[in-house]
């Protein structure tokens, strides 16, 4: 009966993962396209609608698991990833997200967020990424670029914001990327890959909030000029972008630089080959935020295999219980240096 | 030469030394020779914050303090007998406390020049005639345990190391214990270095054999077996019992364990305890911080475990979001905090009950939450165990309240069958027809729904939820509704409760209440004052929030009532606002236990007896 049940379609539509509240993210709204995208994509994960479970923090993206028909948990801000490692560890049979914005889990939580990546456990993490605190109402965050002018910097911030990315990738994350809410078809394919990646998956979205910071992505999300400003990472490939795919990406020792395949000089032949495998490439692309010029990747930036965190409990588990049985309470009570009074 | 054997009802002991020496092994091993030998006894262990304070001075100097009895014994006793000093700070720190008359074991190698000025002394205590009103023994015990172990080869820091054997050699003589449990201990203990096992053996025995034939200990003390009730007994300290408390209690109600924990003292033996029971099938995780292990604690409720996080006080203070967020989200969750003294970091290493307050009303909101305080060492056990019963039947976290005399104290302890504890059930809700997150039963608890459960996917949170359906709730009414449920839920608990029965007469002039670990120094109290013909009645509350249904009863029938606390009042607080009873409360707030004599003085105080020359502090 049971592989028989196993065996059988699971059979949903991206309506099946609709709940019946309303959502109440503003008109507009980045994250409408990224609640699209995961509907979406959820059918074709072939995972029981039951045993998936979205879980997030505090700020306007962690509304998420109430517009998800699946098990959710709305917990309090930054901690949604310490609520999901617990979960995970308890429940290593359930398929855990979490939904988390740049203040919740850059700021309050980042130290979760570190944490969780190095100890891989094995779950999606999607960071809604709109350089702004919304729910509070305008604030600039981690990620907001110096000198912003927002409610709490009417004279522009003088913090230096870092980057998603590079983070991750310093917190020994197994598995990068970056995507937007502007280009669903590639959202979709990054979350599939996210899921099937064995590890904590992380993937940073490009979000637009379109009342406190409208537009702060536009350069890499507007058709007219997306084409010159972001480059797709693909493994394997040549880094090739612009308009008409006449440019590309070439590294001189540790330094990248921009060269046309226009003027003769150079081939796609010369250009740099992206390798999904290679950290120190990774951190290299995760810098081009900060270069002038320079196209911003999207994509997986690095996926690499490692133990979860979860899988080396549940076999330290299993090691120790057969070495010494299975824990006896009563041989435990009664153990240590014990006296008999008659 | 005849040496003169002396029985004695009960003997204290207090070792004493650089936090370097030993001294807390040697208490232990005092401990665990004199539980086996059938003393009843109870320990207290007080030790520096830091690891390893520079040698010699007076902050850091470790000391552990143990009272055998041949009676029944609640506290570790107020003064010692016998102090084991093994430096002048040592001695500079602890002879306050010596019983006048009492007997000093002194290293008296360590009584050097700099050792001397670094405890503040001008000139040498040991020679210049003011321990004159002491029974002064010193001893070269350096030399001497170097000389016992020269001819293992080891070298002059691992020969000195082995001094604390050759100190606890003596006291064995002196108070007729048996050589054998700790010599079965070192063994097991220093199995991979067999040299040093065999130099901690000879010093023991060295130690002892100096006691048996140096002319210096004319008398030999026996404290005769205890007469505890029938059964097995084995010593435990309060952290050791929470961690099997809460084992007991993942076993009995079926359901597995997971531990997120971060260490902090005194809490952190806990989370050793729990990681070494892994063939139990119980999870520990070591977080990153207090918040993310009471998080992941609630993640793992919400999975269907028992969660279980613990800590102290500082600890608690960075949760306390996170215990409202299970109060909101209805979940089980049980969270030890094992108090000391604050705030801030405070004393780590010395106790309190100063977080009561923290306890029963420390989060934003109205945000009720059961508490529960266990009052010896051994009762940790019973008390975590009904934290976990209380947690799951009602679906809400419950703190469980230990404190560092507690955690790190020890006392014999009749150890339970398996089938003598209690079983509980933990139900979870299978069936989605009519299934509401926030439908309650007859204790007002909410379903508890595994996800994987097919058709009872639903989504709770920190927001305010709508009553019985559970979605995300912004009416005024309905807030106020799901608020006073809450409440209601957890006072309700009270009518379950085991009432509380008074020790003394059931009315009459003085009611004195404790809570938590001061029962140990209140009972002895309380008997030290019958022995003069003083009768007051005593009650010791397990469970603070809710309090038990006949306390309020109880409070009528006395004209005063005392309250002991290591805090500034927090109880006494609590039972002025709920009961409007006047309470005369005794804070201590010193890191410190009470000593009975305290008390003993303060109920004469009360009842205008007219004090003996007793010195209160």
């Amino acid at each position: 009966m049971a592989k028989e049940k196993s065996l059988m379609p699971v059979n949903l539509t991206s309506k099946d993962f609709a709940t019946d509240q309303d959502v109440r993210w503003c008109p507009g709204c980045g994250d409408y396209s990224i609640l699209a995208q995961v509907q979406r994509v959820m059918p074709s994960l072939d995972v029981p609608k039951e045993n998936l479970v979205f879980v997030a923090g505090i700020g306007c993206s962690s509304r998420f698991p109430y517009y998800m028909n699946t098990y959710g948990f709305h917990g309090i801000h930054g901690r949604a990833p310490a609520i999901a490692t617990g979960l995970k560890i308890a429940r290593p049979d359930l398929d855990i997200w979490v939904a988390a914005g740049d203040g919740d889990l850059l700021s309050i939580g980042g130290n979760h967020f570190i944490h969780t990546l190095r100890r891989n456990l094995d779950i999606v993490i999607l960071l809604f990424n709109n350089r702004i605190y919304g729910l509070t109402k305008g604030q600039y965050s981690p990620t907001s670029e110096h000198g912003k002018i927002t409610k709490s910097s009417p004279m522009g911030t003088i913090d230096h914001p870092f980057h998603p990315i590079t983070v991750a990738l310093g917190s020994a994350g197994t598995f990068v990327a970056r995507t937007m809410d502007r280009d669903p078809k590639h959202m979709q394919s990054i979350i599939t890959r996210a899921h099937a990646h064995r590890g904590t998956s992380f993937i940073e979205i490009f979000q637009n909030c379109n009342i406190y910071n409208d537009g702060a992505w536009d350069r890499f999300t507007e058709k007219d000029t997306r084409p010159e400003s972001v480059i797709y990472l693909e493994h394997g490939k040549p880094l090739v972008f612009g308009e008409k795919n006449n440019k590309g990406i070439k590294l001189d020792g540790f330094k990248a630089e921009i060269v046309s395949l226009d003027d003769g000089k150079y081939s796609i032949n010369d250009l740099l080959v992206h390798d999904e495998t290679s950290r120190e490439l990774a951190f290299i692309l995760s810098e081009f935020m900060e270069k002038p010029g320079f196209p911003v990747p999207l994509g997986v930036f690095f996926k690499q295999n490692k133990s979860c965190y979860e899988t080396e409990l549940t076999e330290q588990i299993e090691h120790v219980t057969e070495k010494l049985g299975k824990g006896d309470l009563e041989k435990l009570l009664f153990s240590g240096s014990t006296w008999t009074v008659e | 030469m005849e040496k003169t054997v002396k029985v004695l009802k009960s003997a204290t002991i207090r070792f004493a030394g650089d936090s370097g020496d030993g001294m807390q092994l040697a208490g232990s091993r005092f401990t665990d020779t004199s539980a086996v030998f059938g003393n009843d006894l109870s320990t207290l262990p007080d030790f520096p914050a830091e690891i390893r304070a520079p040698a010699g001075t007076l902050f850091g100097v470790s000391g552990f303090q143990i009272q055998i009895s041949s009676e029944d014994v609640y506290s570790p006793g107020d003064e010692p007998d016998v102090l084991v000093a093994m430096n002048p700070a040592a001695l500079k720190v602890n002879l306050k406390d010596l019983k006048k008359g009492g007997t000093i074991i002194a290293n008296a190698d360590a009584f050097n020049d700099k050792n001397l000025q670094l405890a503040g002394y001008d000139s040498n205590p040991l020679d210049n005639g003011t321990l004159k009103g002491y029974h002064l023994i010193a001893l070269p015990i350096s030399k001497s345990t170097n000389h016992a172990v020269q001819e293992l080869g080891l070298n002059a820091k691992e020969a000195s190391r082995c001094k604390n054997f050759y100190a606890l050699g003596i006291t064995y003589w002196m108070y007729d214990r048996p050589l054998e449990t700790t010599m079965e201990w070192i063994e097991k203990q220093f199995k991979k270095q067999p040299q040093i096992a065999e130099a901690n053996k000879e010093a023991l025995k060295a130690g002892y054999y100096f006691g048996e034939t140096a002319e210096i200990f004319t008398t030999r003390y026996v404290v005769k077996r205890a007469h505890l009730e029938k059964g097995t007994y084995r010593n435990i300290s309060g952290n050791q019992a929470a961690a099997m408390g809460i084992l007991a209690a993942s076993i009995r109600s079926g359901l597995p364990l997971f531990l997120g924990s971060y260490p902090i003292t005194p809490a952190s033996d806990i989370l050793h305890e729990l990681s070494s029971f892994k063939n139990f099938g119980v999870k520990t995780y070591q977080a990153e911080d207090e918040i993310a292990a009471i998080c992941a604690a609630i993640g793992a409720s919400f999975g269907g475990s028992l969660g279980f996080t613990s800590t102290s006080g500082p600890g608690l203070a960075l949760k306390q979001e996170a215990v409202g967020l299970a109060v909101m989200t209805e979940l089980p969750l049980v969270i030890a905090n094992v108090q000391r003294g604050g705030p801030s970091t405070g004393l780590p290493t010395k106790t309190e009950q100063a977080d009561l307050l923290q306890a029963v009303v420390g989060r934003n909101g109205e945000s009720p939450v059961p508490v529960v305080a266990a009052a010896t060492p051994a009762d940790c056990f019973h008390m975590i165990f009904e934290a976990a019963r209380i947690a799951i039947k009602y679906m809400t976290p419950v703190i469980f309240l230990s404190d560092g005399f507690l955690a790190n104290g020890a006392e014999p302890w009749k150890i339970p069958h398996v089938d003598e504890i209690p079983k509980f059930d933990a139900k979870f809700r299978t069936n989605p027809i009519d299934f509401f997150p926030y439908m309650r039963d007859e204790n007002l608890a909410r379903p508890w729904v595994k996800p994987g459960t097919p058709g009872l996917e639903h989504r709770i949170g920190g927001l305010e939820k709508a009553n019985i359906y559970g979605n995300i709730s912004y009416d005024p009414a309905n807030h106020e509704t799901m608020v006073k449920l809450r409440a209601e839920k957890v006072s309700k608990i009270s009518d379950e409760l085991p009432l509380i029965e008074i020790d003394g007469p059931s009315e009459g002039e003085l009611l004195v209440i404790g809570w938590g670990s001061t029962y140990g120094a209140i009972t002895t109290a309380q008997e030290r004052l019958e022995e003069e013909g003083i009768n007051i009645s005593r009650i010791h509350l397990r469970y603070l929030n809710p309090f038990q249904k006949n306390l309020s009863d109880i409070l009528k029938r006395f004209d005063k009532v005392l309250i002991p606390e290591m805090n500034l009042g927090q109880l006494a607080m609590l039972i002025k606002a709920q009961y409007l009873k006047d309470v005369i409360s005794l804070p201590k707030v010193q890191g410190l236990p009470f000593k009975a004599r305290e008390i003993v003085a303060k109920v004469k105080e009360v009842l205008n007896i007219t004090q003996q020359k007793e010195e209160v502090k």
